[in-house]
């Protein structure tokens, strides 16, 4: 029995400190290259040392958006791994574990699988390596049982550790005999195979963290403060990493108050500025997003959610800091709330984050979560198709006139014109008091009025704007016996349970909300009249984007799929949702 | 060249009669005056509290943050655009209770800023509650039975802190709070200037003429502000006499350095331009 439909599940397993998320990655990266589509997502708990750890990897000829329900190649680095995950393979799948591990009997329960014991630890030794080189072992094994080309999998180890001689002609020998002694003792390999692919493929295989990173460089960010913070911090080392070729000041800061004040003074002096955080963190920045917004000083924010409340599972991942996002600070102002839900999204949605932000003046959250962020997707390599607009920034050496610089000058837009700090001229004044044009404070109710009012005039050309850009997407059947509603990381998990449901002949489509705020209200009441009937997709316990679309809409959702134990959605699992919600 | 003049506003002071903050706007304008510096190239930031208006009555670029935080804005400020002279204004509530978490690590990182810090021992503009420099045993509004913990040290945790320039001024004395104020703010590096300002609405204790019998200079005393031990012993002196002037100064890198492309044209004037990411997109391919 050959299986080639669908692609081909690995999961690599062991303890914490194996390399665990590394050699997962590094699979994923040559199967890429190999011309495959990859995903791939890690379970980890927070500890540095011990414990288990696993990553899965999903890779096929069609685009992949999410980790599967089933694992096809097992990679145990140790014996609990087999023990945990033996149940989630699929029918032939198989386990490559070391020699040395012993079954007793009815430890493994289930013989519709192929086990494939090789000598992870006896080639280390053999070649006189460290232990956490096992992991390399396997996945030459794996290679060799998928039928790839170890080549590839040679060159990417000779990419990863680029300057370090010793360890690539260390690994690169190991991976080779995992894949030589594969071919030796299990020459049919495994059933499940990749399909050949028509050639190398020039795709890129970022996280979410890196894709938001890569989003703040090509929009001009010039001032990055954070403290660190899972799932966010991987954006700081990344931007750490580059910070002179960038010419980006990025500082760890104290705390998260002292990062988002930075962000709101170095925006006050002409700078994109960005920080990042997940919802403890984001807590804290809370009262400072006022500030931001009544200085008109605009910052982008990345909440990287994970379950809470307080510390909640540090290293899983959730979607329930939604409406605290929405709705953060006291008073009311206008704001953005994009969430991304995939790669690609988290990289332009961050360049929109940054236009919107300038040209109306105001905060922009950027609302991810963990899986999000921390796991690998393929995509082509980003394209700029935003540009960068600063909108009504003068960046001008002096200050002619007519009359004084008003930094809060009444317009129609609401947009009042900033001016860069220093320009001769014009002194800029801005105060989280009310204030007058001028920035002077004043309690004064015309002006008081006035000037709300001027603030929520933005929101209108706001609105108008996220409207024209694709504020909702959808996915699938256009005449639907079911459409699933989600935003963010569910929908990697909700398009491939599209395709699940057609292979069941039920009919279905995904409706995506990308902007939460401004919400798009039009759009998604359109979206659910005359459709096929809605489940609401959300890994939290209160359905809150469903609340969402309640407030905005009057719209009830009648069935609702939520998850709340910190993992991700998987395809199956929605599709049997959804099935039970249509009866 | 900068006047007097040019540095009013229209807009009507609402501090009390009498109230130190005088002293201090004071102080601070003819410090601009007299360094001649131009308006448009001084940034204040403002926080939480009566010193909090002095936003609105000087005629600078300036920022009025939320309460505490006062450093970080003004840290960022100078990063962005190193043309500028950047004074942070904070009252002791802002600066040693509420912000006093961002005091010693604007201090370790050394901006080049100064921090000028209304200090009058009390809470004003929440009328009358204790502060973390108000001393212990004083009854205040918030504490009827008298304060119960020790007071904050301001020159101490500043000097404890390694912070390259820590002064104190009194706001009876502008010509001398002047000329603190001068050195501070051309000094390269941060510089605290903690400034005891009489609240003539919420501390009886601390008054003109509390100080007047007290305050001497330390320049006047043969202070050497080179040393640190000494520094730290001036710090300790309150009851009987209390020093002003500059403690200790020592000039160090400051943090801008570690960012060698800050140097040239300001980063905020620069532009953004086009930024090709093709080479940094190559790690993950």
């Amino acid at each position: 029995m050959i299986v080639e439909d669908g692609g081909v599940s690995f999961l690599v397993g062991g303890e914490a400190g194996q390399g665990i998320t590394r050699s997962g990655s590094l699979l994923g990266k040559a199967l890429m290259r190999g011309g495959y589509h990859v995903f791939g997502a890690n379970d980890y708990p927070s500890v540095i040392r011990g414990s288990h750890n696993f990553y899965v990897l999903r890779a096929s000829d069609e685009e992949v958006h999410s980790q599967a329900d089933t694992i096809d190649l097992l990679l145990a680095l140790n014996k609990e791994t087999v023990l945990l995950h033996e149940r989630e393979l699929s029918e032939g799948g198989g386990i490559v574990h070391d020699e040395g591990v012993e079954f007793s009997k009815g430890e493994l329960r289930r013989d519709d699988v192929n086990r494939y014991p090789v000598p992870l630890k006896g080639i280390v030794d053999e070649v006189g390596g460290t232990p956490i080189m096992m992991n390399t072992v396997a996945l030459g094994a794996a290679v060799g049982l998928v039928g790839f080309d170890i080549g590839i999998l040679k060159e990417v180890i000779s990419d990863t550790f680029a300057g370090r001689a010793a360890i690539i002609e260390s690994n690169n020998r190991v991976a080779e005999m995992g894949h030589d002694y594969i071919r030796q003792h299990y020459g049919e390999g495994l059933p499940h195979r990749l399909k050949p692919t028509s050639g190398r493929a020039k795709r890129i295989m970022p996280t979410g963290n890196d894709a938001v990173a890569l989003g703040a460089v090509k929009a001009g960010c010039r001032f990055y403060a954070a403290y660190p913070m899972t799932p966010a911090s991987p954006v700081l080392h990344y931007l750490a990493a580059h910070d002179l070729e960038n010419e980006m000041v990025v500082i760890q800061t104290e705390s998260e108050i002292s990062a988002i004040n930075m962000a709101v003074g170095a925006s006050f002096a002409g700078l994109r500025a960005m920080t990042a955080t997940s919802g403890g963190g984001f807590s804290l920045m809370a009262e400072a997003l006022g500030l931001a917004a009544m200085t008109e000083n605009p910052v982008v924010v990345m909440l990287g959610q994970r379950p809470g409340p307080s510390t909640g599972m540090a290293t899983y991942t959730a979607q329930a800091d939604l409406l605290f996002a929405v709705h953060a600070s006291q008073g009311e102002f206008p704001r953005v709330v994009v969430a991304p839900g995939d790669v690609g999204e988290c990289f332009h949605l961050t360049m929109e984050a940054f236009n919107l932000a300038e040209r109306y003046q105001v905060p922009a959250i950027i609302l991810a979560d963990k899986h999000l962020l921390e796991s690998h997707k393929s995509t082509e390599p980003f394209e700029d198709r935003a540009g960068i607009d600063r909108g009504e920034l003068l960046e001008i050496e002096e200050w002619t006139g007519p009359g004084e610089y008003e930094r809060f000058k009444i317009t129609e837009s609401g947009v009042s014109p900033r001016i860069l700090l220093g320009t001769r001229g014009a002194t800029v004044l801005a105060n989280s008091n009310e204030h007058d044009e001028y920035g002077y404070t004043t309690i004064d109710f015309e002006a008081v009025v006035a000037m709300g009012d001027k603030r929520f005039r933005k929101m209108e050309g706001l609105r108008r704007e996220v409207e024209g850009m694709e504020p909702m997407r959808v996915y699938g059947d256009e005449d639907a016996e079911a459409t699933l509603v989600g935003w963010g990381s569910t929908k990697g998990p909700a398009l491939e349970a599209l395709k699940l449901l057609r292979r069941d002949g039920i009919s279905s489509r995904f409706v995506q909300v990308v902007y939460l705020e401004p919400f798009p209200s039009g759009a998604v009441s359109e979206a659910l009249r005359n459709t096929g009937r809605p489940v609401l997709l959300e890994a939290n316990r209160t359905a809150q984007l469903g609340k969402l679309i309640r407030l905005n809409t009057g719209y009830i959702f009648e069935k609702v799929a939520l998850k709340h134990d910190g993992r991700p959605f998987n395809p199956g699992e929605i599709c049997e949702r959804v099935k039970e919600a249509i009866q | 060249m900068t006047t007097m003049q040019d540095l009013a506003t229209p807009v009507q002071n609402t501090w009390c009669p009498g109230c130190g903050n005088f002293g201090i706007l004071m102080a601070m304008k003819r410090a601009i005056v007299q360094l001649g510096l131009e308006r448009e190239g001084v940034v204040t930031v403002t926080g939480i509290g009566c010193h909090g208006k002095l936003t609105n009555y000087i005629r600078v670029n300036s920022i009025h943050v939320i309460h505490g935080r006062v450093l970080p804005a003004a840290s960022a400020i100078k990063l962005a655009n190193r043309e500028l002279t950047v004074v942070g204004f904070a009252g002791d509530g802002d600066a040693y209770n509420i912000g006093v978490g961002h005091l010693p690590h604007a201090v370790r990182r050394n901006h080049d800023i100064t921090y000028v810090v209304h200090d009058n021992l009390i809470y004003g503009l929440t009328t009358g509650q204790t502060s973390p420099t108000t001393k212990s045993g004083q009854r205040t509004r918030s504490t009827p039975r008298g304060v119960f913990e020790t007071a904050v040290n301001p020159i101490a945790l500043a000097l404890a802190s390694g912070a390259s320039f820590v002064s104190r001024g009194y706001a009876g004395d502008v010509p001398h709070l002047t000329e603190l104020l001068k050195q501070a703010i051309t000094f390269t590096g941060f510089a605290l200037v903690d400034v005891l300002q009489p609240c003539v609405a919420w501390n009886q204790v601390n008054t003109y003429d509390f100080y007047k019998k007290r305050v001497y200079k330390l320049e006047d005393a043969g202070h050497d502000p080179t040393d640190l031990g000494a520094a730290y012993e001036r710090a300790e002196e309150w009851e009987e006499r209390i020093p002003i002037g500059v403690f200790y100064r020592r000039e160090r890198a400051v943090y801008r350095e570690n960012f060698p492309f800050l140097e040239g044209e300001p980063l905020s004037r620069r532009g953004l331009g086009e930024t090709d990411i093709s080479e940094l997109m190559k790690e993950f391919a």
